[in-house]
Order: C-alpha cells, then sequence, then structure tokens
C-alpha cells in the first residue's frame, strides 16, 4: 500500500533519515519504536510529505506522491494523520472540528457530514461533547476526538505520530483502546510509539528505527523476547526496566 | 442664545467677566453662524478617509502579510520565482513606507504624484491606505507566524490545500491574537486622518484651522476637534471590545 525506496532527509547538515526502505501491506498494523532522535517521527511525516523527502520515492496505492506534480492533497484524504499534541482547531466546536474537511473537500451536505461524526463520536464514548470546544476536554478526550476528525474522512491509512506521549498517565489507556478497536476494524496502521504493551498486542511488524536507520524489522513476539540487534537489546533494557 | 450673545458682545472686552468672555468665544467657535455644522461636515469626512484608508489598508496588509510568509515558510529545496518577486516588491513597499514620514508621504503623493487632481480628500485617503498596508502587513505577519505550525498541518493532513487550511484555520486563529494591535493601528489610522489638512484635505482639523483663522481664537475650535476624535476613538475601542469578547466564546472552560 505504501512503497518507501531509498527515503533520506536532512535538515541542513543533519541528516535524519540515512536511506529507508519500506513497506506497509493493506491491513498491516506496523509499529515503530526506538531512541528519541532516531528519525521516527520524521518518518512518520514523510509518509504524508508534511516533510518533503530529501531524495528517494514515496509510492501511495501505485502513485508516486513525492513527485512534485502529484496532488498531494487528494493523498492526504486517504492517509489520516493523529498528532502528539492533538493539534485539534481550538476556535471551532468538536462537531465542526470534524466536519470541516468532510464538507470542505468530500463536498458532503452539513447534514451528512454531522450524522458521520456523532456516528464516530458515540463510538468513542463522547457523543455528548459535540458542542464543546476542545478547550472544555481533557487531553485524552481530545486525542480520541483528533482520531474520529481522522475518520471522517474515511482514509485508507492511519499514522499515529506518539498519540500518547503528552497525555497524563492515565489517559494514555482511553486512546490506546480507540486505537485498538480501530485496528480490530482491519485499519492499515502505522504507529510510532513508545508504549511497549501496544506494540507487542497490537503490532503485525516491529521496526526499531536508530541513527535515522531501520535497525531491526521483526515480529512482536521475536523482537521483544529475542531482538536481534545490540541496539534494540540496549533499548528494550532501558525501557523494560 | 442669540439675544444673550448680541447683548454681551456690545459689552467692551476689557470690561467682561471671565464667564462672559469664555461664553462669548464658544458661541463664536460653535453657534455662530451655524459654524458646528462645519465640524461635522470635517467629522464625516475623517469618517470617510477612515473607512476608506482601512478597507484599502486591510486588503494590502492581509495580501502582503500572505505573501510574505508563504514566502518565508516555503518548503526548503522547492523555488517559486513569482513568489520570489512579489515578495521582494512587497518588501521594499514595507520598509519604504516605514522608512518615511507619513506627512511627506502625503506631501509626495499630494504635491508631486498626484498634483494636478483636486480630489485632495481621496489623495488622502489613498496615501493612508498605503501608508496602514505596510503596518497591517506586519501586524498579520506576526499573528501568522506566532501560531503552532501543528494547526496547519493538521488542516492539510486532512487534505485541506493551502488556501483553505489559511481561510478555515490558521487566519481565524491569527486573527483573535492580532485584534488589540489591530484595533491600535486603526487608532492610530483614525487620528492620522488630520494629518491630510497639509494637502488640503477637507476634514476636521482643517475646518478647525478655517474657524481659528476667522475669530482670532484658537482654544475652542481645537479642543471641540480634540473632543470629537476622542468621541470617535471611544466609540471605536467599545466596538473592539465588544468583537474580542465574542472571540473569547472558544476559551472557556
Amino acid at each position: 500500500m505504501i512503497d518507501v525506496k531509498g527515503l533520506t532527509k536532512s535538515f541542513g547538515d543533519n541528516q535524519v533519515l540515512k536511506g529507508i526502505d519500506e513497506h506497509v501491506y493493506p491491513g498491516e498494523k506496523v509499529v515503530v519504536i526506538g531512541p528519541s532522535g532516531g528519525g521516527k517521527s520524521t518518518f512518520l511525516r514523510c509518509l504524508n510529505l508534511l516533510e518533503t523527502p530529501t531524495s528517494g520515492t514515496i509510492t501511495f496505492k501505485g502513485a508516486d506522491i513525492t513527485d512534485p506534480k502529484s496532488d498531494i492533497n487528494a493523498h492526504r484524504q486517504k492517509m489520516g494523520m493523529v498528532f502528539q499534541h492533538f493539534n485539534l482547531f481550538p476556535h471551532m466546536t468538536i462537531l465542526r472540528n470534524m466536519t470541516l474537511a468532510p464538507m470542505k473537500i468530500l463536498k458532503k451536505s452539513k447534514s451528512e457530514a454531522e450524522a458521520k461524526a456523532l456516528e464516530l463520536l458515540e463510538r468513542v464514548g463522547l457523543a455528548d461533547r459535540a458542542g464543546s470546544y476542545p478547550s472544555q476536554l481533557s487531553g485524552g478526550q481530545k486525542q480520541r476526538v483528533a482520531i474520529v476528525r481522522a475518520l471522517c474522512m474515511e482514509p485508507e491509512v492511519m499514522l499515529f505520530d506518539e498519540p500518547t506521549s503528552a497525555l497524563d498517565p492515565e489517559m494514555v489507556g482511553e486512546v490506546l483502546d480507540v486505537m485498538k478497536s480501530l485496528a480490530d476494524d482491519g485499519m492499515t496502521m502505522v504507529v510510532v510509539t513508545h508504549e511497549m504493551g501496544f506494540a507487542k498486542e497490537v503490532g503485525d511488524r516491529i521496526l526499531f528505527m536508530d541513527g535515522g536507520v531501520i535497525a531491526e524489522r521483526n515480529t512482536p513476539e521475536e523482537f521483544f523476547s529475542h531482538p536481534q540487534t545490540e541496539r534494540a537489546q540496549n533499548f528494550l533494557a532501558k525501557v523494560l526496566m | 442664545m442669540e439675544q444673550l450673545y448680541e447683548t454681551l458682545s456690545a459689552i467692551p472686552v476689557a470690561d467682561q467677566t471671565f464667564w462672559q468672555n469664555f461664553f462669548l468665544k464658544f458661541y463664536r467657535a460653535w453657534f455662530y453662524q451655524d459654524r458646528w455644522l462645519t465640524y461635522l461636515e470635517g467629522l464625516l469626512t475623517t469618517i470617510e478617509v477612515t473607512v476608506i484608508a482601512l478597507a484599502i489598508g486591510v486588503a494590502l496588509g492581509v495580501i502582503v502579510a500572505i505573501v510574505r510568509t508563504a514566502y518565508d515558510q516555503r518548503r526548503p529545496g522547492t523555488h517559486n520565482p513569482l513568489l520570489a518577486v512579489v515578495n521582494f516588491i512587497f518588501k521594499i513597499y514595507v520598509t519604504v513606507i516605514r522608512g518615511t514620514p507619513m506627512m511627506v508621504q502625503l506631501m509626495i503623493m499630494g504635491f508631486v504624484i498626484f498634483a494636478s487632481s483636486r480630489n485632495f480628500t481621496l489623495v488622502g485617503a489613498l496615501t493612508l491606505g498605503i501608508n496602514s498596508g505596510a503596518y497591517v502587513s506586519e501586524i498579520i505577519r506576526g499573528g501568522l507566524m506566532s501560531l503552532d505550525p501543528g494547526q496547519a498541518e493538521a488542516g492539510r493532513s486532512l487534505g485541506l490545500n493551502y488556501i483553505q487550511t489559511m481561510r478555515y484555520i490558521v487566519i481565524p486563529q491569527a486573527f483573535k491574537t492580532i485584534l488589540p494591535a489591530l484595533g491600535n493601528e486603526f487608532i492610530v489610522l483614525l487620528k492620522d486622518t488630520s494629518l491630510i489638512s497639509v494637502i488640503a484635505g477637507k476634514e476636521m482639523v482643517y475646518y478647525a484651522r478655517a474657524i481659528v483663522s476667522r475669530t482670532y481664537e484658537a482654544m475652542f475650535p481645537y479642543i471641540i476637534t480634540a473632543v470629537m476624535y476622542l468621541i470617535l476613538v471611544m466609540g471605536f475601542s467599545y466596538l473592539q471590545s465588544i468583537l474580542e469578547r465574542r472571540l473569547r466564546e472558544s476559551d472557556r472552560r
């Protein structure tokens, strides 16, 4: 579904990604873990071109999206993204946050977009907050809204950029539950996270990124019990004390 | 009142009490020959010039700010020659306007560029608008840059294009933060309309000076003018505070 070839990214003289080749298959849940500064987030942000790759190609459903002539807006509609800091629009109600893109891009009618939004809010238990503003919600609630806001566009892939890292510990569970139920529905997901439990339970594949490369690819079972590379072993030793 | 004026003005100045003198001067500055109508005419011109200049200033300011922000935030590696050229022109515009006094700009516009025009008021409004645009653009640019880039990223990640993201997400939020600075700029603009009297724009100060030159009495015409500006600015500040309160709706917790 997403094919990455020879992806590199530099910020000035600092090369953050040093050549990534990877393929994400439909329905797959790929979990990207690794130490800070290893390039995980940059890799994820390159997938929908929030960062422009320095070199290499990214093919999404057979179309080269790194080609300057490709319509990136059309591709982004099919790739939902969830950010560490939620990035809800603070000047709009929850409902408006969710219906803006479907109405402006998919040209859905207001009632149609709102029906879909309310159905999704119901699913994450926030239907009663439809008229609230983001500042009135807790962090966990905001992130659940951010997830369903992306789902309103009916994406084919969901990209998660450390979705629980900015949350208070007691709110992590509610967000992970939403992500798990999304995974159960067969959504293709690429998740950058520090939640090892989630990686183990939901991931089909683990990508361990360090120093701008994918240092290890493995199944969750193998990765957490018998990591092959020394770097992965050191990392796991630190996070799984 | 007219009778009182007639009676009092018959008394020689040396014999007048303070209050009699006070009344006479005020009467001459305001009521005599319906002079208050003259101030109101000037007031209307002042408002008219402010509205025209405001419209020009905001339109120019928004365009300049968006082009300059787009240029500053362009993706590294991409090159858009048109954007670069327009950005350069706008940069010169802001530098020149901010670098020269308003009064000099008015004189150049009124006596050099539009020397043949007799519509001094409109030339004044145009000059003020062009002047204000430079300041407004910097205010808006500050607002656009102060916004968390994550907001624009969230919009783009949903598939909204650049213009939709600006229109629905970035600009409404930036507007809220720049409103106090923008209000300040509008007040300055309103008061700067008094400068167009130097190119014979017929606004309040122009008429006040005309009355002074006829009565040889400066105090009341200028104080009346000052009070009228004050009332205008207070009215404007009130409107601004209402708008700010309404925009704060999404901040409640």
